[in-house]
């Protein structure tokens, strides 16, 4: 901008500061000479400094002064002592008159007198009520001007290091009275720069108009006036504004992947009994998942109510022997105790179990996704939350197969901006085959696992829906995903609610 | 899932091939493994616990070869009558069963000695369940006098020298005492009578499944020959671990003698190990349409015999290790690993189905959006929390649910309101600018005994208003809004609530539904939670809101 623009963009403080600083080069000369309130003259040279119409450079030192008003009468009045000792004489006195005379608060005289005494300066009698006179000593003292009073006297402020020994032991006695203090002074220079030397001699006696109001609209004042031009480029502070939190964004995301690919939503409860979370998906009550150490288990309350008693003896029968399809079971004693656990879902697969047993096989095909928190006992660290979120997915069709499993999975991660995936054996207790997914990292330039699928082993589908369909299933975690995505290291910060990072945290734009 | 480390050398020497390390790494994922990592000398793995298997190098390496095609089809283990016997009698009712067999001709270094305890190890976590369903044991064939007994005796009256103890402790003692006894106390603490291997001389073999005796139970570099023992509660679980142990020590160079086991029940006489394959019928069609392919019978015997089968018309020979294969999906899944599942093309099916999404959650969602119109910021507590933040920091008591052994002592109740955890947010975030105008939309958990699970699960939004100007009438504002937007018309009440400045608390309700508290909070909360700027809040229960508004859509 050249000189004579960039003067038209000065607000009416600067244009007040700006010619007279050659003359005046601090903030403390500037405020005498403009007139003006010293946070103006700041502001406005700290606009001309963003603005590099000048260079500012600060000094700071540290000035003794007055502490207070007690401090400042002293000055004027003398100290309290010595207005007791001039008040004094060789006959005792009473108190009374003595506090007339030296105009002193009974505080004062307290102090005064405490002061006299350690000095000898004076003898106290209480034969006829409280009555001092001064003593030979004190005559001497009187006669001296002290060394607090020859600190005090002397012109303010001064500086402590500059001060001579004498001057220290005024200053020392006067500051453990509380009579004197340290003030912090910042001194501004200030220096025009050569672009500022041209704007300020630039600068035309226009009054610019600062803001446009309500009255000039009305009163159509507003013809023939200029406005001062607004530096546009600046920065500006942040406005608050409501805001979504940021995991709910690929949460979101994630269910409208499912129902534009024709999913059915599937909703249940976080507390399940262990009947939904394990047995009926085929996990033996001796599966190690099963374990306290990695599931939780509620203490209070502790046990569940069974479903219909078919149900259970279904799924029981499953275990044991096999029933009457073609498996041999886990070949052990089912324990509808062990069944009756209450526990916080393992996985969202619980819901898809309770999904298979409310469905009629007259209504298939069906797709069905479900999205919700899951809990593992673990211990919280930066890979691992005890509370994380899932989303399972059932496909229930005649003709489903393996490769059509593999091709929602595939379509899912494209949508998710995985364009590699890769698909390796694994084994849960409740599918067979069972598939491993894996997305590649392109940027980390690695596979991540995300999640486990297959199709459920008939020990699941057939005592939930009567007959043995293929059921394609799969649970991914996707807590690597969003933390990846916002660029977060450590996972835990998902859910620390920091203010700063909740509100300008970046949108979820897939 | 059990890490093993697996000698690379000797891996592939048994594989018969050898591989570049990429390849190998391919292989092995592709075979059913998570790979962990290859070095220049190990190859370290996850085994799926549907394969203890392949927990030796030997029935690692065995799977290997035949999964890449070079030593394809069913592995035999021929085995010989070694005529000796297994007494069984008296044993305790928790353990009551056994199988046991001999070895010879092994030859042992210390790595492979290593490797043997590994297998051990291994399958007792694993197949065993941390040895709650068996223990395995493994003795030097030449300090034994046949026939053997197994049998249980009262714990504190027997003695023996337990491995690498220095002196003779009872069974009892063991448990305190032995470091191995120690970590397996649990098993079998509070039995009568402990399971207990004595041979012909009468001598102390081991007290399974705790320990082996250290004179007559502990194999050097010069043992060749071996006394395998599998204990525990099931013949069929024993047996299987039994048959994957004994297989891994014959495809070491050691043959496999029989043992016969008397039993004095039912059980009658058995002669174990069991090596004959197990035969199944199997329908190619049905392998074909789960997996989605086309494979002829000879494609199909291909897979087959990769995968260490035996095929013929229909009828399939499992080896005997495989303790895995309950019904013919187990077929499949090992049909498609031959295939390779990388060579399985994805594909979505011409089926058509209608998306739906669950309309309360579709509200709760909009009741989200809405909030955030008013300059509100979201944000996600844990549901787990703390009976000091749920209960004494808000100066009230309500029933709550309970964890049991939670990792985190932080964390073992799960939250009966939001508001606590939405004060936790704000305690945290004392630095930041403020005023701090949240809310936390999520679930919460009251005791219901008329419930399924016993736990009623609710869903509720907090909203809370913290700033030095804050007051009522910001948070009221607020509920005004919102009922507005769903067109329902509410009151409120006057109350009372020890969590809230009294006189500045109210019920608020539609109908005759109660759906929540609205107020100041009482400063002694503020202060439980080291806020220094007055709160005004509101906790509406959304599931009871839903039901007010759903009837009138």
């Amino acid at each position: 901008m050249n000189a004579e623009d960039l003067g038209k963009t000065l607000h009416r403080l600067e244009r007040a500061i700006l010619p007279l600083i050659p003359k005046n080069p601090t903030a403390e000369e500037l405020i005498i000479v403009s007139g003006l309130q010293e946070v103006e003259v700041i502001r406005a040279l700290q606009w001309l400094s963003n603005k590099s119409l000048l260079t500012l450079t600060g000094s700071k030192t540290e000035q003794i002064v007055l502490a207070n008003e007690t401090a400042e009468q002293i000055v004027q009045n003398g100290l309290p002592e010595r207005r007791l000792l001039n008040a004094l004489s060789d006959q005792f006195q009473p108190v009374d008159t003595l506090i007339q005379r030296a105009k002193l608060s009974n505080q004062e005289l307290n102090i005064s007198i405490g002061m006299l005494k350690q000095k000898a300066a004076i003898e106290i009698t209480k034969t006829d009520g409280l009555q001092i006179k001064l003593t030979d000593q004190g005559k001497k003292i009187k006669e001296k001007e002290w060394l607090e009073e020859v600190f005090l006297h002397s012109p303010f402020p001064k500086i402590e290091s500059k001060l001579t020994p004498e001057e220290k032991f005024g200053y020392d006695l006067l500051k453990k009275r509380g009579l004197l203090k340290i003030e912090t002074k910042k001194k501004i220079n200030v220096k025009i720069t050569p672009q500022g030397k041209k704007v300020a001699a630039g600068l035309t006696t226009t009054a610019y108009e600062e803001k446009l109001t309500p009255e000039m609209l009305k009163n159509r004042t507003w013809k023939g006036k200029e406005f001062r031009a607004f530096d546009v480029s600046i920065n500006v502070p942040s406005r608050p504004r409501g805001k979504r939190h940021f995991v709910g964004g690929a949460l979101r995301y994630v269910k409208q992947v499912w129902l534009d690919m024709g999913f059915e939503e599937m909703t249940g409860t976080m507390v399940q009994s262990s009947f939904w979370n394990f047995d009926a998906l085929f996990t033996a009550q001796d599966h190690p998942v099963r374990d306290l150490q990695d599931t939780f288990y509620l203490k209070k309350p502790n046990r569940s109510k069974l479903p219909n008693d078919k149900l259970v003896q279904d799924v029981k029968t499953m275990h044991e022997t096999g029933g009457k399809i073609p498996s041999t079971g886990w070949n052990y004693a089912w324990d509808p105790k062990d069944a009756k656990r209450t526990v916080l879902r393992t996985h969202t697969t619980a819901l898809s179990a309770q999904t298979l047993a409310k469905l009629d096989i007259k209504d298939l095909p069906k797709k069905y996704f479900s999205l919700g928190k899951c809990f593992r006992n673990e211990s919280l660290d930066w890979s691992h939350l005890f509370e994380f979120y899932q989303t399972d997915c059932i496909v229930i069709d005649e003709n489903a197969n393996l490769r059509h499993l593999l091709g929602y999975l595939k379509q899912f991660f494209i949508k998710m901006g995985f364009e590699k995936v890769r698909f390796r054996p694994a084994h849960f207790p409740y599918t067979e085959p069972s598939v491993e997914v894996d997305v590649y990292h392109p940027k980390h330039k690695t596979w991540i696992e995300l999640g486990g699928a297959g199709v459920f082993r008939p020990e699941v589908v057939v005592p939930l829906l009567g007959k043995d369909i293929p059921v394609l299933a799969w649970g991914l975690g996707f807590p690597r995903i969003i933390s990846d995505y916002y660029k977060l290291n450590d996972i835990r910060q998902l859910y620390r609610n920091d203010l700063q990072q909740v509100r300008e945290m970046k949108e979820w734009m897939l | 899932m059990p890490k093993v480390t697996l000698n690379k050398k000797e891996v592939l020497k048994l594989v018969g091939k050898a591989l570049p390390d990429d390849k190998l790494a391919d292989r092995i994922s592709m075979l059913g493994t998570d790979l962990e990592k290859i070095t220049k000398e190990e190859i370290e793995v996850e085994i799926f616990p549907n394969r203890p298997d392949l927990l030796s190098e030997q029935g690692f390496a065995r799977a290997l070869s035949s999964f890449i095609g070079i030593k394809k089809g069913l592995a035999t283990f021929p085995t010989k009558n070694s005529n000796e016997k297994n007494i069984v009698k008296n044993t305790a009712k928790e353990w009551p069963y056994v199988v046991t067999g001999i070895i010879k001709g092994l030859k042992l270094s210390d790595a492979k000695i290593k490797e043997i305890i590994q297998i051990q190890e291994k399958l007792g976590i694993t197949y065993l369940r941390n040895r709650k369903k068996g223990g395995i044991g493994i003795y030097p064939l030449e300090k034994i006098s046949f026939p053997i007994i197994f049998t249980a005796e009262n714990p504190d009256t027997f003695k023996f020298r337990p491995l690498e103890y220095p002196s003779e402790i009872t069974g009892r003692q063991i448990l305190s005492k032995h470091p191995t006894g120690r970590k397996y106390a649990s098993i079998c603490q509070d039995w009568k009578r402990f399971p207990l291997f004595r041979d012909a001389k009468n001598k102390i073999l081991s007290m399974p499944p705790i320990i082996n005796a250290h004179e007559l139970g502990k194999i050097t570099e010069h043992t060749k020959d071996v006394f395998v023992e599998v204990t525990g509660t099931d013949l069929p679980t024993i047996s299987r671990a039994f048959t994957m142990i004994m297989t891994a020590l014959s495809e070491m160079g050691g043959q496999i003698y029989t043992m016969d086991v008397h039993y004095k029940d039912k059980t009658g006489k058995i002669t174990t190990p069991d090596t004959k394959p197990k035969k199944m019928k199997i329908d190619r069609n049905h392998i074909n349409k789960l997996i989605g392919l086309n494979l002829s019978e000879t494609e199909l015997k291909d897979c087959l015999e990769r995968m260490g089968y035996g095929y013929k018309k229909g009828e399939l020979s499992i080896p005997c290790y495989r303790g895995d294969i309950l019904h013919p999906c187990d077929i499949a899944e090992d049909v498609a690993i031959a295939y390779g599942y990388d060579n399985l093309k994805p594909e979505i099916p011409n089926v058509s189905t209608l998306a739906y999404e669950n309309s309360y959650e579709r509200f709760k969602e909009r009741i989200a959006n809405l909030l955030i119109g008013f300059e509100l910021v979201e944000v996600k507590s844990f549901h787990l929390t703390n009976k000091e933040n749920q209960s004494t920091k808000m100066l009230t008591s309500i029933p709550l649910a309970e964890l049991d052994s939670c990792m985190n002592t932080e964390f073992n109740i799960l939250r009966a309101w939001m508001i606590p955890s939405v004060l936790e947010t704000l305690e945290r975030n004392k630095h930041h600018e403020y005023p701090q105008n949240l809310f936390d939309l999520g679930t919460i958990f009251k005791i219901d005994p008329s419930q399924e699970t016993g736990i009623l699960e609710q869903e509720r939004v907090a909203i809370l208003l913290c700033g030095a100007e804050t007051n009522y009438t910001d948070a009221r504002q607020i509920l005004d809004g919102l009922f507005q937007a769903l067109d329902l018309t509410y009151k409120v009440e006057p109350t009372t609530h020890p969590s809230f400045i009294p006189g500045r608390v109210g019920r608020v309700s539609a109908g005759k539904t109660k759906l929540a508290y609205i107020g100041e909070l009482h400063p002694q909360v503020l202060s439980n939670f080291n806020i220094e700027f007055p709160t005004a809040c509101f906790e509406l229960n959304l599931s009871e809101l839903w039901e007010v508004f759903s009837k009138t859509l």
